[in-house]
């Protein structure tokens, strides 16, 4: 009996569920706003699939409907890639310890 | 062109650095490390994807110029954005996860092919169901995130709208969701599609809507768990790893800190997500039939009291945020640490439009985070302090929750701020805050009133200090 490929999938999915868990539960309360920020950011990995419609295109016909839809989602996705890290980024430099030794 | 079994190594490595980014969150050291693994794991990501497709045409080149033309629009966004706009702009891209996965959700069933999922009108069952659930995910993320970011943005009120037979009418279109989706599984058409995808904005916008300006942060927080729920389902349609193990810790992320919302707000998730809880500020009309007295003094009165003071705790909220005090208020710390006065900050898990934001806006101020502590480490300490300085908080600090099993937010765990020797209360008038509950703490003989905004107020106690 072959499983299907599916369930490792899913297996991989469930335990991605309890990796997230534990390790956001130990991520501090001060820097919750930039977990919020960082995972907007990394969720938009969502490009991937933008990018593989977008090639999917005919040579003839690089416009075609699923292309085009493919073309908007990765300029939706560039935009919280680079606009989620690089804010994420410029919130973290600001957390520093006590002033003095800046 | 690398083999699919290579390429899905290297989805594997890209969701290992995702972990690693959320990881180095656990304390400000280790972030900045973090945030760079995040950046990594993507650039990994989207060159194999490139590779993997192999397909180097003139449809490149346009990816590479759209993702430029995105990336340029976020970057100028990342570096233009006031740290007060901070649950805007969370919100605000978390509409365009949304939106990202119904497009693709939208290509792979007008292209299926392209991701071998079988061919237009007989698309693999288990790729449709999949597909499906990412669509309806991400259009409920797009226009929840929508109304969430007009609400947050001020551009709509934050009073919940409601009407009669809501929770109905919400139910009814949240089945025939699944009802859409049977039938476009049965019959493979079109038109169920792009009527699912329709009703899924639809109950977006209803299910946000009756949530009150206070719930913001568990809005927000569940919004961006179901970004990542949506990324996960167009990741099992893309068979792709990376995709399924980033939405797998998106959504818990957002589930959690929902779940840490809610519990600082005493508040069960339904309740919330039920609605109809905290407009602005406007239930104040039976409040007024007994006038308390209430002390109200001047920035010079609370120069005096901060002076003397030897102990100092500083309790922000929302108030603060929308006056733009912080740099202000931290002038004023400056100026009392110069008098050897000690100085700390309370910050309540529910402070503010989102988790983490008064963190944020103190950071901004170059308030070093050592000297920022949570409810339950720094709620000892005020009964051996002096003067606890109260700017732009409300609700937090409401001794009503401890004592009055009648009040809405009863149990609601509170900064214990009437336990300090004096507490000066700077706001801009008596009304109540989002809760709807006129604060006791405004009437206590220790308690002083600075009605005044909060950052004027801020800076006329600094000159009189």
């Amino acid at each position: 009996m072959e499983i299907d490929p599916f369930i490792f999938r899913f297996s991989i999915f469930i335990l991605a569920i309890f990796v997230g868990y534990y390790v956001v539960w130990s991520v501090t309360p001060s820097l919750h706003t930039p977990l919020m920020s960082v995972t907007n950011a990394i969720s938009s990995v969502i490009i991937v699939g933008a990018i593989i419609a977008a090639l999917a295109g005919s040579s003839e016909n690089i416009f075609e409907i699923s292309s085009i839809f493919g073309f908007l989602a990765i300029v939706l996705a560039a935009v919280n890639i680079f606009g989620g890290f690089l804010v994420t980024q410029r919130m973290l430099q600001m957390y520093k310890k006590k002033k003095k030794n800046k | 062109m690398i083999s699919a079994n290579l390429s899905a190594i290297f989805y594997l490595v890209s969701g290992i650095l995702f972990i690693l980014a959320l990881r180095g969150l656990s304390s400000p050291e280790t972030s900045r490390q973090g945030n760079l693994f995040g950046i990594l794991g993507m650039i990994i990501a989207i060159t194999v994807t490139f590779l993997t497709v192999g397909n180097f045409s003139t449809s490149t080149i346009y990816v590479f110029i759209f993702l430029l033309v995105g990336g340029a629009i976020g970057a100028f966004i990342a570096f233009k954005i006031p740290m007060t706009a901070m649950p805007e702009l969370v919100a605000g891209f978390h509409s365009l996860v949304g939106l990202a996965a119904v497009f693709v959700a939208i290509s792979a069933f007008k292209n299926p092919e392209a991701f071998n999922l079988g061919i237009p009108g007989d698309i693999k069952l288990a790729s449709l169901i999949e597909m499906s659930i990412g669509a309806a995910v991400g259009a409920i993320t797009f226009s929840g995130s929508i109304i969430a970011f007009l609400k947050l943005r001020g551009i709509m009120s934050g009073s919940p709208i409601t009407f009669p037979g809501q929770h109905i009418v919400n139910l009814l279109i949240g089945i025939s969701i699944f009802v859409l989706i049977y039938f476009l599984c049965s019959s493979q058409s079109e038109s169920f599609f792009w009527s699912m995808i329709a009703i899924s904005f639809l109950i977006g916008v209803l299910l946000i809507i009756p949530i009150g300006g206070a719930d913001m942060p568990v809005v927000i927080s569940m919004l961006n768990s179901y970004s990542g729920w949506a990324a996960a389902g167009i990741g099992f349609t893309l068979e792709n790893t990376a995709l399924i193990i980033t939405g797998a810790l998106v959504g818990s992320s957002g589930a959690i800190l929902s779940y840490i919302m809610c519990k600082g707000m005493n508040r069960s998730f339904f309740s919330v997500i039920l609605g109809g809880f905290g407009g602005d500020a406007s239930v104040s009309k039976d409040k007024k039939k007994d006038q308390k007295p209430v002390k109200s003094g001047n920035a010079e009165d609370a120069a005096f009291l901060l002076k003397n003071a030897s102990s100092v705790i500083i309790v922000p909220g929302y108030g603060m945020a929308v006056a733009q005090a912080q740099h202000a208020l931290r002038e004023m710390v400056d100026t009392l640490k110069k008098n050897d006065i000690k100085v700390s900050y309370a910050v309540h898990p529910v402070a503010g439009r989102m988790p983490g934001h008064m963190n944020v806006l103190l950071a901004e101020a170059n308030v070093p985070y050592d000297e920022v502590f949570e409810l339950d480490d720094i709620n000892n300490d005020f009964a051996n302090t002096d003067v606890a300085f109260v700017i732009g908080a409300n609700d937090v600090t409401n001794p009503v929750a401890k004592t009055d099993p009648q009040s809405p937010i009863f149990g609601m765990p509170v900064l214990d701020v009437e336990k300090c020797k004096s507490v000066l209360f700077v706001k801009r008038s008596l009304s109540p805050g989002y809760a709807g509950v006129d604060n006791e703490l405004f009437y206590r003989e220790n308690t002083m009133m600075l009605f005044a905004d909060a950052k004027k107020m801020t800076e006329d106690i600094v000159k009189n200090i």
